[in-house]
């Protein structure tokens, strides 16, 4: 089975969120990257086991500047085969998409795997996106996958429970919590990743349908106002009369 | 100017978040409303009341297929000529939002907590809820996902007109073989009201004092990851950054001690309390209103209050 597993860069999950230039671009300085983790932990996880059950390759693609290949290298250690770098500069969405779909699109990949979404931008839109593109169906939120055959048996989150559902490949799927467990890399893959193939593709000519202009830090939080555990009068007093939320 | 509001009634309701996206879309332009499945038509024209000035709805899809529902929202695009299309931004609009965004070309805002601005920018949240963006959308047409509890809704009066909106919405993409439906009447990322606990409980028997709390005010349950993954609550109720990120207007956090992942879910809340028994336990500088003390004693007190305050209002 040959799966395509995309993944992205984003802040590691503590990092201190700041903007600088006058609040137009993240603040980077002392930022560590890392692989956002719902593409590493679930999507190329589950898609290493399924290869290691049902053999096949795994490749990892990638859209971005020469500052993602830490986290390419990253995941080439915990166990995917081969990489794709599309050298151009990311930020909207559609743009990474159509990005993936150019390259996807004649690469005949039996599962395409997402991530449900990045810790930096929470948008939940490359998925979709490229299941348009490349005109294949979409399955969001997975939290199970496995194969008879070509055929995946897949539980999926809906508005107000779970759908478990059956499809053939090839589909784009995105992976939420329960498709697998993280995997730390260990020395021989992280040697091998050195040497595993990274190619890298320029980027097509593609609109930029949004644009981020700028960004703002939520106000600071007010001191928090400490209720005696024995006065819970007080406590609906001030949630009823002060809050005004009950 | 012309805008398609897609509401889920797939549970043959009209949810909160529902409604607040069709009165988010009535703020923004003349507002159709698309949903599917079986819903009846009074439900429908109540949306009327929530600035809808007409619902199409297709009766013959009930299957929450992301490429069927895109084909028939498109068609309805296509029927009003809408300019801004809408979505809630739950597990549905998350689906097919996207799909409709690169299949029309048209710029996706996801997450939306604001109105356009007087330029047409939005604002969203980014950073797990740790800063926000202004997006500009470049193109003429525009989606966009609205987060659920972020701007409100007002119930008012007023009938929408509903018509069958018949299309050749396609195969199914996939086959369903079955359908879990959470317990519970409230859900979560919608819920106004939030009760949450996690390992401070010491045990899922002990849970008795929560959901008695939930149910005094008429609030959703909640937990931490441990909670979830140990099994002691169900996997949807998980809030935090691998969970569901919510916005209530007040969480009540208890035994939590507030790692960044679970304030990275919360963070939207208006109004956070947090009981605890530990003083120095990180979620009191996220907090509203704390209490220092032990859950099994300070529940069943809070309960009692809250309980008083219902029977004299």
């Amino acid at each position: 089975m040959k799966l395509l597993v995309c993944i992205s860069k984003s802040p590691d999950t503590t990092s201190k969120i700041d903007f600088t230039d006058n609040n137009t671009k993240f603040n980077e300085s002392g930022v560590q990257y890392i692989v956002n983790p719902y593409d590493e932990w679930y999507a190329l996880v589950r898609a290493l086991e399924l290869k290691e059950q049902l053999g096949g390759s795994v490749t990892t693609i990638s859209v971005g500047g020469v500052d993602e290949e830490p986290i390419i290298r990253k995941a080439l250690a915990i166990g995917a085969d081969d990489a794709v770098r599309i050298d151009g500069e990311a930020g909207d969405a559609y743009y990474t998409a159509y990005q993936i779909a150019e390259y996807a699109k004649s690469n005949g990949f039996d599962v395409v795997f997402t991530g449900k979404e990045t810790i930096n931008y929470n948008g939940s839109q490359v998925g979709g996106m490229l299941a348009e593109l490349l005109n294949m169906p979409f399955i969001s939120l997975a939290t199970k996958l496995d194969f008879n055959g070509n055929v995946a048996t897949i539980m999926k989150e809906m508005v107000g429970g779970d759908e478990v559902i059956e499809l053939a490949t090839p589909f784009v799927i995105s992976a939420a919590k329960g498709m697998a467990e993280q995997r730390i890399p260990n020395m021989r893959g992280i040697m091998a990743a050195r040497t595993k193939p990274l190619q890298v593709i320029a980027a097509a000519a593609c609109d930029r349908l949004v644009s981020y202009e700028s960004y703002e830090l939520p106000s600071a939080k007010k001191e928090c106002k400490f209720v005696d555990a024995n006065n819970m009068g007080e406590l609906v007093s001030l949630l009823h009369n002060e809050a005004k939320v009950i | 100017m012309s805008v398609l509001v897609y509401i889920d009634t797939l549970s043959g309701k009209i949810t909160k978040s529902g409604m607040e996206a069709v009165q988010y879309g009535s703020k923004i332009g003349t507002t159709t409303v698309i949903t599917n499945g079986a819903i009846d038509s009074n439900q429908l024209a109540q949306l009327g009341g929530y600035g809808a000035s007409k619902v199409l709805v297709n009766r013959s899809l009930t299957a929450n297929d992301a490429s069927q529902l895109a084909r028939l929202i498109k068609a309805a695009v296509a029927a009003v000529d809408a300019k801004t299309i809408v979505f809630s931004q739950d597990l549905t609009g998350k689906a097919v939002a996207p799909m409709i965004s690169a299949s029309l070309k048209a710029g996706l805002v996801s997450g939306a907590i604001a109105l356009p601005d007087a330029d047409g920018k939005i604002k969203v949240n980014v950073f797990s809820g740790k800063a926000f963006g202004i997006v500009k959308v470049n193109t003429d047409k525009k989606v966009i996902t609205l987060t659920p509890n972020s701007v409100g809704v007002t119930e008012g009066s007023g009938q929408a007109a509903v018509e069958d909106f018949s299309v050749d919405f396609g195969a199914p993409s996939y086959t369903t073989k079955e359908i879990k439906k959470q317990e519970g009447d409230i859900l979560l990322p919608e819920a106004g009201l939030v009760v949450s606990a996690g390992r401070g409980l010491k045990g899922p028997e002990n849970w008795g004092i929560v959901e008695d709390l939930a149910k005094a005010l008429g609030a959703a349950t909640a937990c931490s990851r441990p909670v979830a993954d140990i099994g002691w609550r169900p996997h949807h109720e998980h809030v935090g950054q691998t969970g569901v990120a919510i916005r209530p207007n007040l969480y009540i956090a208890i035994g939590i001690s507030g790692a960044i992942q679970h304030l990275a879910g919360v963070n939207g809340s208006k109004v956070i309390v947090v009981i605890n028994t530990d003083p120095e336990a990180p979620f009191f500088k996220a907090a509203d209103y704390g209490i220092v003390g032990d859950a099994f004693e300070v529940l069943p007190k809070l309960t009692e209050e809250i309980k008083k305050l219902k029977a004299l209002n």
